[in-house]
């Protein structure tokens, strides 16, 4: 880490190196903060000390919201305490300042103004819906804060001031539409979502992915307000369409009234072949197995994932927060979060924002649970895509994975 | 001197000037531009405390429904931002460059006919008073013609908060949806992110919103005062006393609705953006929870009660993130349970007594207690005294043809 601050000349560094093996050794056993004192690695009046560095945590712990957002919040705090456990950051510990945003966007946007304004946070870890982040863009780059939010998005967004730890839209889309044509030789499609952004702009990637790249026709597009638990007349299209896939993006208790009335309907895995991208081991619990038995979902995570990063951090989070805790994608997301930032300021040597910022492209890490990660130029995360099939005990198997890192591109050419 | 005390005190204009003290010195003084930016938003709910008081408090018609008009007004000022904020230059990432990103993002390719005034600063401002009292008007005149009050009337005003919330996440490619008008930036040219924007935005809203404390304390001082009130205790009595009773709901639900959207406007102006969350029928059952904890007789209670609650969610939830919904709810049963009459009404009924029974201890050497401020009650049933409440009261009494609600017309000073 000390070495970027050597000078380039191989001579001299060798020389100097020489010089200052035994110091550095000697530093090490101090820990960074001697080495590196407050005013260097905080030039812009942040809340950190010799011996601690506070960040924010905002996510609704109350509210509609806060039954996605406790897995994320939980998710969080246990790679804060991780990393605290191995010396924190910089030789500085994290201390967290929790904040509700309550499911209710002004309330965020007031919470994260408090936050960067009064609090000074160093970072804040946080949102889940899109309406929250929105809420709170303009604050963030105002203040010129960092947030590192977790979801899963449309995209159609990049900003200085926020790392995405999901994927964005055609991440989660594109691979699952190719794997649905070439393994289940899907030809016709029909498109289900929530009425609001998300659903909607993927259904629009989807819809010129299946029609312009794939050859395929979409046979039904529709869209029903968010909390709606009256899908007969879907179900009905459905039967009369009779798509080689349904494709969903339904979202909330929606899902549950979703799952349950195909079933009752007769439509079920084994009968029809249906793909989404909004249930995750989280929605799981309130579907039951039962009911998505057979049925495919696209995420980048599955708790079931078999590597040994994996391994660790399930273990890890049922030790925390009990045995019938389950991880879904968005909770490995904001997993990652703590450790993206702390790689980014051990880079940059700092704490200021935009020293983080600048040395955020290029951050690698290899042992995130989902695999290896790499945060683009754009901030959003290199990762893989991968799909599994619903288990009748509510977990998920594990059927195909891309074989190589799907690019984050949050502004599609010929997708607008 | 007594006159002018005594004038002072049954006016209200006393307890609307300490307010005044306290919003356009106090705060500023004391507090930091974040937390001070905090209580201009938590100003902007107290328009609509304030409306209420004069819709529920004086005209007796409980509206569940006022985060319709707060919204109305909150999104006419949030299009004009949203339009200043969309120009060619910074929306240039979009396939339609110039117009909001939310329309982009559902496909829209050109401005809606309808959003084309809302380029026009001085539309924006007719119509975020306007358009409200219109929609006010139409459903007042429609219900109160036809006699719906009470109960009734709350539930329809419910479901209309619920309608237009519904409308506006479904309409999203015209109204931004569930994620509401965002990254609202400047306003004229002025940057209303800014730190000393939002200090200059807080003393507008105050202003503002003294301005309407005064402008309801000048219509209960009126006869229109008297006959709201008189028209709550008993309706029939009025209109068989010649009165069109339906039309001076119509203006009590009218001025809510005009003070709820100026509210509105102020509170995207101060938060920067404008969601259906504010809309809804939880927020609008909030609203009416500040007039009730404030004292829904009260101009100023409301004003306080706004404050009080939004205050306590601030720092309940900062200080206690997992419990705070908890003891908001202690709170709102506590004040429910212990005075119902809010925080006036603690006032009136404890506070006011003593001060008086310590002023008259001091001024016991024989001078007779001519200051002494008794209930606001009885003062507007003393056909003797000069106020104008009461002589207005006098007036009600004579109108209605000596039946006698002069006596049961009650009223309590702001």
């Amino acid at each position: 880490m000390s070495d970027q601050h050597l000078p380039s000349s191989p001579r001299r560094k060798f020389m100097l190196g020489a010089a200052a093996l035994p110091l550095a050794l000697a530093m090490s056993r101090i820990g960074h903060a001697a080495a590196l004192p407050t005013a260097q690695v905080n030039t812009t009046g942040l809340a950190v000390t010799d011996t601690e560095v506070v960040v924010g945590q905002l996510h609704s712990a109350t509210g509609t919201m806060a039954i996605s957002e406790t897995g994320s919040i939980q998710a969080e705090q246990l790679a804060i305490d991780q990393i605290n456990a191995m010396g924190g950051i910089l030789g500085r510990k994290i201390r967290v300042i929790k904040e509700d945003g309550a499911s209710d966007w002004p309330t965020f946007a007031e919470k994260s103004r408090k936050l960067l304004v009064n609090d000074k946070v160093a970072t804040v870890f946080g949102c889940w819906t899109s309406a929250s982040r929105k809420a709170v863009l303009p604050i963030f780059e105002k203040e010129n804060g960092l947030l590192y939010y977790p979801t899963f998005y449309e995209g159609l967004e990049q900003s200085k001031n926020v790392i995405y730890t999901g994927q964005e839209a055609t991440q989660q889309i594109l691979y699952g539409l190719d794997w649905a044509k070439q393994e289940k030789s899907a030809k016709t499609f029909f498109l289900i979502g929530s009425d609001y952004i998300w659903p909607r702009t993927s259904m629009k990637i989807a819809r010129k992915h299946v029609e312009a790249f794939q050859g395929g026709k979409i046979v039904g597009e529709e869209y029903y307000p968010l909390g709606h638990t009256n899908f007969n007349s879907l179900i009905n299209k459905i039967k009369i369409a009779k798509p080689d896939c349904i494709f969903a993006a339904v979202v909330g208790g929606s899902n549950v009234a979703f799952y349950k009335q195909l079933k009752a309907a007769g439509i079920t895995g084994a009968r029809q072949f249906l793909l989404t991208l909004s249930v995750t081991e989280d929605e799981m619990l309130g579907v039951g197995g039962e009911n998505f038995a057979g049925f495919y979902s696209s995420m980048k995570y599955f708790q079931s994932l078999d590597n040994a990063n994996n391994k660790a951090f399930v273990e890890a989070f049922k030790k925390a927060y009990g045995p019938k805790a389950v991880i879904g994608d968005v909770t490995q997301a904001a997993y990652l979060g703590p450790w993206l930032w702390k790689a980014a300021v051990e880079k940059a040597g700092s704490f200021d924002v935009d020293k983080v910022v600048a040395a955020s492209p290029g951050i690698e890490l290899p042992t995130a649970p989902e695999g290896y990660v790499k945060i683009h130029e754009n901030h959003h995360l290199y990762s893989k895509a991968r799909i599994a099939e619903g288990q009748p005990d509510g977990s998920f198997k594990v059927v195909a994975e891309s074989p190589e890192l799907m690019v984050p591109d949050p502004f599609p050419k010929g997708y607008q | 001197m007594d006159a002018f005390k005594t004038w002072l005190d049954r006016s209200g204009l006393a307890s609307i000037a300490i307010l005044a003290v306290l919003l356009l010195v106090v705060f500023p003084l004391a507090m930091d531009s974040f937390r001070l930016n905090l209580v201009g938003k938590y100003l902007s709910y107290g328009f609509v405390a304030v409306g209420l008081v004069m819709l529920w408090g004086y005209g007796g018609v409980l509206s569940l429904g006022q985060g319709v008009f707060f919204g109305l007004g909150g999104y006419a000022m949030a299009m004009f931002l949203k339009l200043e904020a969309s120009d060619p230059q910074s929306t240039a990432i979009q396939s339609t460059p110039g117009i909001p990103d939310f329309m982009d993002w559902n496909q829209l390719t050109a401005l809606p006919l309808w959003w084309e005034p809302f380029n026009s600063f001085g539309f924006t401002l007719f119509a975020v008073v306007a358009v409200p009292v219109l929609l006010a008007f139409i459903i007042g005149y429609a219900m109160f013609k036809r006699r719906v009050g009470g109960v009734y009337f709350a539930i329809i005003t419910q479901a209309v908060a619920l309608i237009l919330t519904v409308l506006i996440i479904g309409q999203q490619g015209y109204t931004g949806g569930v994620n509401g008008m965002t990254d609202l930036r400047t306003l004229l040219g002025w940057d209303i992110r800014s730190d000393e924007a939002k200090t200059v935005l807080y003393f507008v809203t105050a202003a503002l919103l003294l301005a309407s404390v005064l402008l309801c304390r000048w219509v209960q001082l009126s006869k229109l005062g008297t006959l709201l009130l008189a028209m709550r205790d008993k309706e029939d009595r009025v209109r068989f006393s010649g009165y069109d009773v339906s039309m001076f709901k119509v203006f009590a639900f009218c001025l809510a609705a005009a003070l709820s959207a100026i509210g509105g406007a102020m509170f995207t102006l101060q938060v920067g953006f404008m969601s259906p969350t504010l809309i809804g029928i939880v927020p609008s059952i909030e609203m009416v929870i500040f007039a009730a904890v404030g004292g829904r007789m009260s101009l100023v209670g409301a004003v306080y009660g706004a404050l009080l609650v939004n205050f306590g969610k601030t720092y309940f939830s900062e200080t206690f993130p997992d419990l705070w919904l908890f003891l908001m709810a202690a709170l709102f049963i506590g004040v429910v349970m212990a005075f119902p009459n809010g925080l006036a009404g603690l006032y009136e009924s404890h506070v006011k007594p003593w001060l008086a029974r310590r002023k008259g201890a001091a001024a016991k050497a024989g001078e007779p207690p001519a200051g002494t401020p008794g209930e606001a009650g009885q003062q507007a049933s003393a056909p003797a005294s000069s106020s104008p409440a009461a002589s207005h009261s006098t007036q009600a009494v004579a109108a209605d043809g000596g039946l006698g609600i002069g006596t049961k017309v009650s009223s309590q000073s702001a």
